[in-house]
């Protein structure tokens, strides 16, 4: 029992990274009809946003510490960072470590220009081209950007660390009743599983409960007659494609500190996130979410060692074999609506 | 000339030419001069133009004809490999029948992923073979390490039981690949002047079976059983209407794109007696895709150009690096030379995928037939000009011989 609640914990992270992006990627195939493989990038992007705030605020100058001296005397001189120098040092400090968290606050413009930048610069030109095109060509602005990153940042994954106060590990178990020690879970991975749910539920609840997304869901079902209507449902798609940009995004942000940053990672997740996507059925906000989770927990299963032993290597194929087995038998996958794509 | 007609038959002489004279063509700087690092015409890199010219030719057969994308055609060729490799093993050195295996077993396995793939199209098509691909790289990489090797990958060894032949030469090394006792490696290497040509045994055998490969194409592009592939391609409903079922054309297209990919792969460990998994790892299909769209999808000549161009650039323009550049650009004044190679170092040496993806997206948006259409366009540009009898650029005779 205690086994299986883990493994289920185990896969909640990685689930939410996928539900996050194949979210994001079926917001953009309902509304848009694109089919983006850049949106791994996009993932990629956010989490080296991260970085690049943990850099940007370690930023340093040179300064004399009155109160120590080297050993010959003289003053020594040390690196301070200026945010300790504004805020000092303690404060300054604290900044530093929560550089992880604030990177959402970071990521969101730049995420938002980024994917306005996409949709406006390349994407609208490929609404009428055939879905081949479409694949194509963002798949060769997912080598540009990947590229562009690998020569800024370099080839090696950069260690991304929690805030320290964040590191360590909640005792699961004792909460539901099992003794101390036996059901351990990072506190990250807790935190990244709510950030995700919290993130999932907004862009619902946006969508349902606001004029906004009404009109998009009504333009999801019937572009044409809703742009009849004389609301300027291009527009309103635009914003849509910023908003799964942003998705994406920070699903990056928050992924930095569980595997760090590389800049091939967008790649990585991008097939597993198709299969999803798939999985969850084509164009099914809902089918996205569970198929990521439902996917994500099925794979930390896999990886059980009672199971590798039976099976081995399993768990590398556990989610192809799902998605050849769902698609042959579910066409339309598991939450599916008729006439998408076929 | 075999049963094609006129412009076909000048392709392929074009082709059949640029093949035999390959070691001349690509080597068109001395030895000893600065440019020499543009050399392309070292065995290893002809041999593979031919190679992935042949994986692109076969892929455009699926892609340029009937329009199904296929992300998982690598998985082909590293089969194709595998199977090679374990005939080297098991039978012989000769790399004859590690071919004629490679190419049956990626036949095989091409037609149960081609069998259940093809039951959707679009993109769930794609995202099917992607699944199959994913799925062969992981299993060749983890379950089936006595098979394939694992991560370390499938090697010869000293105590491979040869049937025809030996384990062991009596020096105590591993025999090499031959063709009938030609070793692959043999080469002929004529120095004229400051030039030095390298003809070598294994990049002809590879050249004959790619112009056959090519011959092939070149018929299927023109046989009925073309038409009805251009047919699922234009309109897969409308084909159906008139009674006609469009799965076995299809099915028989990826099984042949297979094949060829089969076809690459056992010529590839013919060349070099290697097999490793992260061939088949789906970025490696992801090449073959930029290799037939960078040189025209649905052309005879284009996936070939397209091999060519990105094979070169891996191996020549990845080599250009900051000390490289900084000589070229010499001659500058110094503030400006640094800005002229800090603006261009990314696109070189390390940065080359970079180059390749803008290329790719670029081809993609403007030029949707690839180097071929680029090629026509040219020509056309200036074969409207009367007032200029000899106003032909380079390349585009071969484009306009092509499709």
């Amino acid at each position: 029992m205690d086994a299986i609640i883990l493994q289920i914990l185990n896969g909640l992270d990685k689930g939410s990274a996928y539900a996050l992006i194949a979210l994001g990627l079926t917001l953009i195939f309902g509304t848009l009809g694109v089919v983006n493989f850049a949106h791994g990038a996009l993932f990629m992007l956010g989490a080296f946003c991260a970085v690049t705030l943990s850099r940007l605020l370690a930023i340093s100058h040179e300064t004399v510490d009155p109160t120590r001296t080297d050993f010959l005397g003289n003053p020594l001189k040390v690196q301070t960072p200026y945010v300790e120098e504004w805020f000092g040092p303690e404060i300054g400090q604290t900044i530093i470590e929560w550089s992880v968290p604030l990177g959402i606050l970071f990521a969101i413009p730049i995420m938002i220009a980024a994917g306005l930048a996409m949709e406006r610069g390349l994407i609208r030109y490929f609404y009428k081209r055939p879905h081949a095109d479409q694949i194509l060509v963002t798949f060769g602005l997912a080598i540009v950007l990947q590229e562009i990153v690998k020569y800024f940042f370099g080839a090696n994954p950069i260690p991304t660390p929690a805030p320290p106060a964040l590191v360590g590990s909640l005792d699961f178990g004792v909460l539901i009743g099992f003794d101390a020690g036996q059901i351990i879970y990072p506190y990250w991975r807790l935190i990244y599983f709510i950030f995700a749910a919290i993130l999932i539920g907004g862009v619902f609840a946006f969508l349902q409960f606001t004029t906004f997304g009404m009109v998009v869901r009504a333009g999801m079902a019937d572009r044409e007659t809703v742009g009849l209507l004389g609301i300027n449902i291009d527009k309103r798609f635009t914003i849509m494609f910023a908003i799964a940009a942003v998705v994406a995004g920070l699903a990056g942000v928050m992924y930095a500190p569980i595997n760090s940053p590389n800049y091939h990672m967008g790649m990585d997740f991008l097939v597993l996130s198709f299969v999803v996507v798939v999985v969850g059925g084509m164009g099914s906000l809902g089918g996205a979410v569970l198929a990521g989770f439902v996917l994500g927990i099925l794979e930390s299963f896999a990886s059980m060692p009672q199971v590798t032993s039976v099976i081995p290597g399993i768990n590398q194929i556990v989610i192809y074999l799902v998605a050849i087995i769902i698609l042959l038998t579910r066409p339309r996958g598991l939450l599916g609506r008729k006439g998408v794509m076929e | 000339m075999l049963g094609l007609n006129k412009k076909d038959t000048s392709l392929f002489l074009i082709v059949l030419g640029m093949t035999l004279f390959a070691p001349f063509i690509l080597n068109p700087f001395p030895v000893d001069s600065d440019l020499a690092q543009f050399n392309a015409g070292y065995p290893d890199l002809m041999q593979r133009f031919l190679i992935f010219g042949i994986f692109a030719i076969g892929f455009n057969i699926l892609f340029g004809l009937t329009g199904y994308l296929s992300f998982g055609h690598a998985a082909f060729l590293g089969v194709g490999s595998y199977a090679g490799v374990w005939m080297m093993k098991l039978l012989t050195m000769n790399v004859v029948p590690a071919i004629v295996v490679s190419v049956i077993v990626a036949g095989l396995f091409s037609l149960f992923v081609g069998w259940i793939s093809l039951r959707r199209s679009g993109i769930y098509f794609s995202i099917l073979t992607l699944a199959f691909a994913q799925m062969s790289f992981a299993l060749a990489y983890s379950v089936l390490t006595p098979v394939t090797g694992g991560e370390t990958g499938l090697q010869l060894s000293l105590s491979d039981p040869r049937v025809l032949g030996v384990g062991a030469t009596p020096e105590g090394s591993i025999p090499l690949t031959n063709f009938f006792g030609l070793e692959m490696r043999d080469s002929w290497e004529p120095a004229l002047g400051g030039w030095l040509f390298t003809f070598n045994a294994g990049y002809y055998l590879c050249a004959v079976l790619m112009l056959v490969a090519f011959y092939v194409a070149i018929r299927i592009f023109r046989s009925p059983f073309g038409m009805m592939l251009k047919a699922v391609k234009s309109n897969q409903q409308r084909m159906q209407y008139t009674g006609l079922n469009p799965k076995p054309y299809t099915l028989a297209a990826f099984v042949i794109s297979g094949m060829y990919a089969g076809l690459a792969g056992g010529l590839m460990v013919s060349m070099d007696p290697l097999a490793g998994a992260e061939r088949m790892f789906w970025t490696a299909s992801g090449e073959v895709v930029l290799m037939t769209i960078l040189g025209g999808a649905g052309t005879l000549i284009g996936p070939v150009l397209g091999a060519g161009f990105i094979k070169y650039m891996e191996n020549i323009v990845s080599k250009i690096n900051e000390g490289i550049l900084h000589a070229w650009f010499a001659f500058l004044p110094d503030g400006l030379e640094d800005f002229v190679v800090a603006v261009f170092y990314p696109f070189v040496g390390k940065g080359w995928h970079l180059t390749l993806g803008i290329m790719f997206m670029l081809v993609v948006i403007f030029l949707p037939g690839g180097i071929v259409e680029g090629g026509q366009r040219i020509g056309r540009l200036f074969r409207r000009r009367p007032a200029e009898p000899k106003g032909r650029p380079v390349g585009a005779p071969s484009s306009s011989a092509a499709e």
